[in-house]
């Protein structure tokens, strides 16, 4: 009988020797004539377990991690095949803590399935939600959406379906679904993770908003940076169209639906959504000023449902199962789940996909397992580069999109990068002014100037000249970057500056001896 | 020098800008194919471009200097792009990139004098929780140090 492997295929896998595994365990079955099939799934999110091989015994898929090419003589001489022990053995995948204390909704097939295998997406509930969807009013399915409680997964939050129900509104004509992969976050790689590990969620998600709102086009526009998410995205389109799910007539549903990839070219502003509707129109990604909004006039100035990755891809749980199951998920307003990215100095880093209100200490200690280094925790940056800093008193704030704004953070698209003691909090708030003078799109003042000017007085401070005056000049830059940017790229640059200065204050401590020793 | 003659890339250009059927929404794909025919996007291309897709020559010069990604000169025969933000700096990736370009005797953003590697800065290959990271000759490499990178810029070298 045939011994199916999972060697996973996903880029972080693949960046510590995913390939070299499948090819050694290929081997060594050749040669002990062994009848096994490698499955190249995605991957479970257990970064540091990679590559993560399983095995499926008696029913159920047993880990062995991190695996290298050397271990994998050593494995087939333990039996792995029949689950054996071995040093690398980590029992049954489901049920490792890190997997069985999460919540995985958007994420459930990501890891479990061959990626590109259609069949078993369905086997594992694909497709539900579009035939359900198809059988629906538009205004049905908006509404169940909008139920349901989510909110953008890209940082914003702002409701999915209300921006859906301004597009269906709209008088019927051509209108655009567009999906922002530009992921250009540090410490963010979920979106990644689905496109890789189950592009047909985002297809079927993608789908599912063209009906709702009567768009017959698809763009998924990914950061250059992902070469692995562009390809497998592109082949998981080519198959949803030989089976007749894009096309004229999706899913005999007689309304047509088709998809293209965008890719992007290493600019950071083309996240921000009216930039990244620049770059697809084939122009440089500066910041549009709205009104008008895109769902009003986005792509080619037609109505556009402009959404990240996560929401599109939360949407075909939520056809499948409705929108009160999803909103069981969650506390307050932040309804459902959220893939928190554990990233940066942190042991135990990955994905963890929970119901909101998880604490901060739960992520980054329990599952994270505190910092790689071992050194004590001093810091972490939540939301990405514009995201603010936070140290240890607030590890116990609960992570949704209110409490956090109510303690001057943000979950932006959830990704949490942990710091050690070592940090060099003055440097990491030169480095924010720095970053956005590199990614500055250059429209507004406040923003490519401003950024130009707040790493200079960070400089200054760093040299020990005139500190009292030049935080006050970096904080009074900062008020005029806030409230006078055209996008959250200069607008929310000085939250890691801020926060850093608030938190830290004796890292901005500097004397002019001091900076001299150093 | 260009590696290939100039008559060579206006045939290039020309016939990568009809695959896209001359449509100015490609322009950035069209940019990416000709990056990746014949390895950079030279400035005698531009007006080659313009034409084709009927815009003027700023805006295709607009749009190939706004984008990091577009490189006027060929790159050297290896490619690494190091991440420089933030969660591969909590993992020591500053000191690492400049141990890697003084190393290969090469500036972060250039070209050895050899030709033999390009040194670039990323910000977020998308691999954080295997801080630091880098790409080399696409190929993503996870958790380097200096032993570790070299030895993929080994690899890629051979």
């Amino acid at each position: 009988m045939t011994i199916t492997v999972y060697v996973p295929c996903d880029s972080a896998a693949l960046s510590v020797g995913a390939d070299d595994v499948a090819a050694a365990i290929h081997e060594q079955a050749d040669m002990r004539g062994l009848d096994i099939q490698i499955i190249r799934n995605g991957s479970r999110g257990m970064c540091w377990l990679e590559p993560l091989v399983e095995v499926l015994h008696d029913g159920v898929r047993y880990a062995y991690g991190p695996v290298t090419g050397a271990d994998v003589p050593g494995l087939f001489d333990a039996g792995f095949l029949q689950a054996g022990r071995h040093d690398l053995a980590l029992g049954p995948t489901d049920a490792l803590d890190w997997l069985a204390n999460q919540e995985r909704l958007t994420f459930a097939r990501v890891g479990v399935i061959d990626p590109l295998n259609l069949a078993d997406y369905q086997e594992h509930g694909g497709l539900v939600g579009l035939h359900r969807a198809i059988a629906m009013q538009r205004s049905e399915i908006v509404a169940e959406v909008t139920d349901s409680g989510l909110r953008g997964r890209g940082g914003a939050g702002f409701p999915t379906g209300i921006k859906w129900k301004t597009v269906s509104d709209l008088p019927d004509g051509q209108k655009y679904i567009c999906c922002n992969a530009d992921e250009g976050d540090s410490g963010t790689f979920a979106d990644r993770m689905l496109m890789e590990g189950d592009p047909f969620c985002l297809l079927e998600g993608m789908a599912i908003a063209g009906l709702a709102v009567g768009a017959s086009e698809g763009y998924v526009y990914i950061r250059s940076e992902y070469p692995h998410a562009i390809a497998t995205m592109k082949q998981a389109i080519r198959i949803w169209e030989d089976a007749g799910l894009l096309g004229p007539d999706v899913a005999g549903s007689g309304r047509p639906f088709r998809i293209k990839v965008r890719r992007g070219a290493g600019a950071y502003i083309c996240g921000e959504e009216s930039s990244m509707l620049e770059s697809m129109e084939g122009k440089r990604g500066t910041v549009r000023s709205k009104p008008p909004i895109p769902a009003v006039a986005g792509l080619f100035g037609m109505p556009t449902v402009v959404n990240n990755v996560l929401s599109l891809a939360t949407v075909p749980v939520i056809l499948a199962k409705d929108a009160s199951f999803y909103k069981e998920y969650g506390m307050g307003r932040s309804l459902g789940t959220q893939a928190f990215q554990i990233a940066g100095n942190v042991k135990r880093g990955g994905l963890v996909e929970k119901a909101f209100g998880v604490s901060l200490r739960e992520l980054i200690e329990d599952f994270g397992g505190g910092t790689a280094s071992g050194r004590p925790f001093r810091s972490a940056q939540l939301g990405g580069p514009l995201g603010a800093y936070i140290g240890e008193e607030h590890l116990d704030l609960p992570m949704d999109y209110e409490g956090l704004a109510a303690n001057s953070a943000m979950l932006g698209h959830g990704g949490i990068v942990v710091f050690d003691d070592t940090v060099d909090m003055a440097e990491m708030a030169r480095f924010a002014f720095e970053f956005c003078q590199i990614e500055s799109c250059g429209k507004c003042t406040p923003c490519r100037i401003g950024a130009v000017r707040g790493k200079e007085s960070i400089e200054k401070i760093l040299r020990g000249e005139e500190v009292a005056r030049n935080i006050a000049l970096v904080e009074d830059l900062c008020e005029v970057m806030t409230d006078g940017s055209l996008c959250a790229m200069g607008g929310l640059t000085p939250m890691p500056v801020l926060s850093a200065i608030r938190l830290f204050p004796e890292d901005f401590d500097r004397t002019p001896a001091a900076a001299a020793a150093e | 020098m260009p590696t290939v003659p100039p008559l060579d890339i206006d045939a290039t250009v020309v016939d990568i800008c009809r695959q896209h059927a001359n449509a100015p929404a490609d322009l950035i794909e069209i940019l990416h194919d000709l990056q990746e025919q014949i390895g950079h996007v030279p400035q005698s291309a531009l007006p080659t471009i313009a034409t084709a897709l009927n815009l003027s020559r700023a805006e295709v010069h607009g749009v190939v200097s706004f984008y990091h990604d577009f490189r006027e000169k060929p790159a050297g025969a290896v490619t690494v792009k190091i991440c420089r933000a933030e969660a591969c700096q909590s993992m020591g990736a500053l000191p690492l990139i400049e141990r890697i370009c003084a190393r290969h005797g090469v500036q972060l953003g250039g070209t050895s004098a050899d030709g033999r590697i390009t040194v670039e800065a990323v910000y977020c290959l998308g691999n954080c929780a295997l801080s630091p990271a880098a790409l080399v000759n696409d190929k993503p490499v996870g958790r380097i140090n200096d032993e570790r990178l070299n030895a993929a810029i080994r690899g890629a070298m051979s």
